[in-house]
């Protein structure tokens, strides 16, 4: 790790879609302190320099998925970024790809839009047993890692085709659909795998691993796409829709 | 105006538990000031507590008991016996909703033991149970299509003859006031972590739902009670799981002793919160702290695979923000504050002094956790509470005709004084910034209101929260930009958060006895002749002013809290 500078410059990307025609740059200098975050920065411009600036915040601790923006040329949650990894200059802007609202906020409706496409609620199959319904250890691991998702959008910011293609369900809504798939308990795998199977769905992907490079929770998306396309292919729904 | 029947105020556990159930008599909505997703709720890590009994025999009076005594004999044990009793029923349905717990070998939902529980009662899913409750109960109200008014800020409560009206909030999206009609309000924002200088909270635990509550009229109830977390890593004060004690770890100081077998020869690590974080701060204050800052929490004999097992989630958390690895090293911790077991005075249904208005979660206080908290049972208290909030919310309004037919002249001139209220804001044209205003008050509660107290802090406190007041009416003029203005919304939280501390500080100040969390170094012993009393706090036009109400007491005498 590289030691901390005295002070650093942030380069934020303003737009205030009341007031300006375009976005731009402002400059802010932050005197640092030990173990200062990128999100801690931010306060520092807000509360002393400029009462304007507007970014999302809640927990400060790398779980609520507030805080992702694109700091130093990629995606990263502002709380859990230590300034010390970035040397003194850094710059911010809101997660490209998505209407920005002010500043460092942009609106998150069609990421959460889209991950309701592929029904987005577990869904066991009824009567439910009078306890908890079993399931052992093993098959409690196989969704270990796809349900630490805290919806922040990286992923979906990072990716090519949730660019371009309105109707791509995107790789949080894949991954979402992947854990009820790959959960023992859940009933619905096949009206699921359906959902993401389809024109515009997991067949899309081009697997370039951007959602995984984006992750600040170390997912990784893609394998669970490719896992989806296996799946999709084995699956007897699969197997009659070629008969 | 928006018009709903029953409005939601927070999207954390309490909140979406409660919509999910209001849901089902009523038109309900929810009106949070963050996405759901983004609450606190997502932050709990160890557990929730439920006498399943898989990891060996237990009940609920045994969980009553636990708690009971861990309140220290405040809690009203009417409301826990529902609290406990609901216990399974309320996990069972998560599970059944689909909360990934871990599993036991037989395959059942595992259990780990908690602090001052006498058996393993917290139901966990590795040390992210919170974040994955939260997102099954939000999955429930995308199923049920419940709306959601994201990104709102609610400003105040709408009451006309002791009857609930609606509130106003403006959209932070727009910075737009909207007055909104209902007929009954059910507060679930959470806690007030962020009084505190030192707080395992989140930013937004600003404590608005009970500050809303009491400017209405409605008493805060125990606020003096302020859960202090022993174990707040070092110095971003961020959560560290108490499960990281359950299972297994150890707390060292300095010279690598095990101290809590001195302070609670039986319990050890795992006695109760209170006592743990009294511990901690005497071996700080007694210069065994590690460079007097804080004392180890030791995991590193658990082994890699037990870490990666049940603790992943503090490992990261370690790592980001403090540079360890706790398989490698042990982790920095201090007490910092974790919990308001005070909150908006409401009964065991969840009901407040006006009609139409509930209160559940941490931003109530019914109370089950009395003096003090137990581990794993802020989460239970969401889910039982939430439901009953709602249920009631639900019911009661749709068995009114239509309370807010004539309310609309009221609602509407509410929301217009409301905005005039921001606007002044912008117009002020003092030299005193909030954000000063702020940080000096969290500071003066860590310094003068944390784990032991005394009459001569407490007094000093309360001249300088007065100052501070003083000092909010001379504000420099907030920026005045329309859309997602956090100037604006941080400016109106310090005052909110002003009125909250007064009220701990003047709770704090009468209660001349030493209780769970609260000790006062001036009356070191519980007094149940004078004080197994809930204390009240009523805003009037004269100030604040206490009163005392009975504590519930059903199968269970107070005796001496020993662990």
């Amino acid at each position: 790790m590289r030691t901390t500078p005295d002070k650093i410059r942030l380069r934020i990307l303003r737009f205030d879609p009341e007031n300006n025609l375009e976005p731009h740059y402002d400059n802010f200098t932050v005197p640092t302190k030990p173990r200062m975050t990128v999100l801690d920065a931010l306060f520092h411009a807000l509360e002393k320099q400029d009462g304007s600036l507007a970014f999302r915040y809640s927990c400060r601790s790398a779980v609520c998925g507030s805080c992702a923006m694109y700091i130093n040329g990629r995606q990263r949650l502002a709380c859990n970024t230590q300034v010390s990894a970035l040397g003194s200059n850094i710059t911010i802007g809101p997660l490209p790809h998505l209407r920005v609202i002010r500043d460092l906020v942009v609106d998150l409706e069609p990421f959460f839009q889209k991950i309701d496409m592929i029904k987005p609620y577990f869904e066991a199959r009824e009567p439910f047993p009078a306890k908890e319904i079993l399931q052992s250890q093993k098959d409690r691991e196989a969704i270990d890692v796809a349900i630490d998702c805290i919806d922040c959008a990286a992923c979906f910011s990072a990716c090519p085709l949730s660019w371009t293609d309105p109707n791509y369900p995107g790789p949080a809504a894949f991954l979402k659909a992947a854990r009820f798939i790959r959960d023992t308990r859940d009933s619905t795998m096949n009206q699921r795998l359906a959902l993401v199977a389809c024109e515009d769905g997991i067949w899309r992907c081009h697997t370039v691993f951007n959602c995984a490079d984006a992750c600040p929770k170390s997912l990784n998306p893609t394998k669970y796409i490719q896992y989806l396309k296996r799946k999709s292919t084995f699956s007897r729904r699969g197997r009659s829709a070629q008969n | 105006m928006y018009s709903h029947d029953v409005i939601i105020v927070g999207g954390g556990l309490a909140g979406l538990r409660a919509a999910t159930e209001s849901s089902k008599y009523a038109d309900t909505a929810i009106i949070s000031r963050v996405h759901p997703l983004r609450s606190h709720s997502g932050a709990a890590q160890g557990g929730i507590n439920a006498p399943l009994g898989n990891a060996g025999e237990d009940d609920w009076e045994k969980h009553a008991y636990d708690t009971i005594k861990g309140s220290d004999f405040l809690a009203d044990q009417d409301a826990v016996e529902i609290m406990t009793k609901e216990a399974p029923e309320r996990i069972i349905e998560m599970e059944h909703w689909g909360c990934p717990f871990s599993r036991t070998k037989e395959g059942k939902i595992a259990q780990r033991p908690f602090g001052g529980a006498g058996y393993p009662r917290t139901c966990y899913a590795a040390d992210k149970t919170g974040h994955y409750l939260l997102v099954t109960a939000y999955e429930q109200v995308v199923k049920r299509k419940i709306k959601v008014y994201s990104e709102w800020f609610v400003t105040s409560l709408i009451v006309d003859n002791n009857s609930l009206k609606g509130l106003t909030a403006f959209d932070i999206r727009t910075g737009d006031f909207e007055p909104f009609k209902a007929k009954a309000v059910v507060l679930a924002t959470g806690g007030a972590g962020w009084l505190y200088g030192k707080s395992t909270n989140s930013m937004i635990n600003t404590g608005s739902g009970m500050v809303i509550a009491y400017r209405a009229g409605v008493a805060l109830k125990d606020m003096e009670f302020v859960q202090f977390h022993p174990t707040a890593l070092y110095p971003s004060c961020i959560l560290i799981t108490e499960g990281a004690r359950g299972e297994g770890g150890y707390l060292l100081n300095s010279k690598g002793e095990r101290f809590m077998q001195r302070y609670a020869p039986k319990a050890k690590e795992l006695a109760p919160r209170d006592v743990v974080s009294r511990s901690i701060q005497k071996e700080i204050d007694e210069g065994r702290g590690v460079r007097n800052l804080y004392v180890h929490l030791d995991v590193r004999h658990l082994g890699r695979e037990k870490i990666l097992k049940g603790l992943p989630g503090i490992r990261d958390i370690a790592m980001d923000f403090a540079a360890i690895d706790p398989i490698k090293e042990p982790i920095p911790v201090q007490p910092a504050q974790h919990y308001t077991m005070g909150g908006v005075d409401c009964n065991s249904k969840c009901e407040t002094r006006i009609k139409g208005l509930y209160a559940a979660g941490e931003c109530a206080c019914i109370s089950v956790h009395g003096a003090n908290r137990l581990g794993g049972n802020s989460l239970l208290e969401t889910l039982v509470f939430g439901k009953i909030a709602g249920e009631n919310a639900g019911m009661f309004s749709s068995s009114l005709e239509d309370g807010t037919q004539n309310a609309e002249g009221i609602i509407q001139a509410a929301s217009e004084s409301e905005k005039k209220r921001n606007s002044g804001l912008m117009e002020g044209n003092g030299d005193e910034d909030p954000s000063i205003i702020r940080e000096e008050m969290r500071a003066l509660m860590v310094d003068k209101v944390f784990l032991f107290r005394t009459k001569t802090d407490l007094e000093e406190a309360k001249t300088k929260l007065t100052g501070l007041k003083q000092r909010l009416k001379h504000l420099r003029a907030i920026s005045d930009c329309k859309i997602y203005n956090l100037d604006l919304i941080r400016a109106i939280e310090v005052e909110e958060m002003l009125d909250l501390s007064e009220v701990i500080v003047t709770s704090a100040l009468n209660r001349e006895e030493s209780r769970g969390s609260h000790v006062r170094l001036d009356f070191p012993n519980r007094d149940d002749l004078k004080f197994l009393k809930h204390t009240l706090a009523y805003k009037t036009p004269d100030g604040l002013r206490i009163e005392y109400s009975d504590v519930k007491i059903t199968k269970y005498p107070p005796e001496e809290r020993k662990y």
